[in-house]
């Protein structure tokens, strides 16, 4: 496997959805690898860097709306 | 994941059918963003995105009776979402490719020119590695990272957009996701692969540009 490979697999491999070979040569490959270790890092921390951003949410008068109408819901 | 703490469906089912408004604007808050991207990925335009996001929302105050829990509850109310937002899509005659993949989807994440050629002693590898990234212990440089990730991902393709924010923002698993979308599992991997790596691009560039200006 080279580098140029490796980092076309990095999800797949994060997803645990390798064949057993072709997860083989990844882990093989990165023991011996710095530059595709460091590649594997930073796209983990990209994937919890993205978990930090909140996606721009609803106008507040849409929010509002919304809690007037949870508010006055007919419940039994 | 996310920036919102909720409690478990459990609890969030009994105070929603009790009227918890706290509850409710909990929910409003950590899952409507996300549901506006996906809204947006089946119809015209961001006002239309918001009204199925209104509509989904009202959908789930009538059902949230009949909600058995089969899924978690968020899967439910972005099902709904999806049902809403498809046929909404349909009425303004705007089709999503969500099946195929796109010329946005294909060729190499990482330019090749950075890995050595065919003619080279280790052709495919690195030409020189990629320059490890600073801790972000400084509270100014986490918030740039932050703008520089919402940035990056505001510039992604729409089908990429929305399966990274399914899979790394509300934490969805990839199964979830694919029935969701109604994608097969390869093209999902792919739309997420291609989201992460292109973010991944962005916060490179912006530790090169921080850490040329620290050198000079």
């Amino acid at each position: 496997m080279t580098c140029a490979e490796l980092v076309e697999l990095v999800t797949a491999f994060l997803d645990r959805a390798l064949d057993p070979e072709t997860e083989q040569r990844f882990v093989e490959h990165l023991a011996i690898c710095d530059g595709c270790e460091t590649y594997v890092e930073q796209m983990r921390r990209t994937i919890a860097e993205v978990g930090k951003v909140q996606p721009e949410s609803l106008p507040d008068e849409t929010r509002d709306r919304l809690l007037d109408a949870f508010r006055t819901f007919p419940r039994t | 994941m996310g920036v919102v703490v909720l409690p478990t469906d459990d609890v969030l089912v009994a105070g929603l059918r009790a009227g918890d408004e706290e509850m409710f604007a909990c929910v409003l808050t950590g899952w409507s963003g996300s549901m506006l991207r996906l809204a947006r990925s089946f119809v015209s335009t961001a006002a239309s995105a918001e009204e199925v996001v209104q509509d989904t929302w009202l959908a789930v105050l009538q059902g949230i009776e009949r909600f058995e829990g089969r899924s978690s509850l968020q899967t439910w109310v972005y099902r709904i979402l999806v049902n809403i937002a498809r046929k909404r899509g349909a009425r303004e005659q705007r089709t999503v490719p969500w099946t195929s993949l796109t010329p946005d989807d294909e060729g190499p994440t990482v330019d090749p020119s950075r890995f050595r050629g065919a003619d080279d002693l280790y052709p495919g590898g690195w030409l020189a590695f990629p320059d490890i990234w600073p801790n972000t212990e400084s509270e100014v440089l986490a918030r740039e990272i932050r703008a520089t990730v919402a940035a990056a991902i505001e510039n992604l393709p729409v089908r990429q957009q929305v399966v990274l924010t399914l899979r790394d923002i509300d934490g969805q698993d990839a199964e979830d996701v694919c029935s969701l979308l109604d994608i097969s599992t390869a093209n999902q991997r792919v739309l997420l692969h291609r989201a992460r790596a292109a973010v991944r691009g962005h916060l490179e560039r912006y530790f090169a540009s921080t850490t040329a200006g620290a050198e000079s």
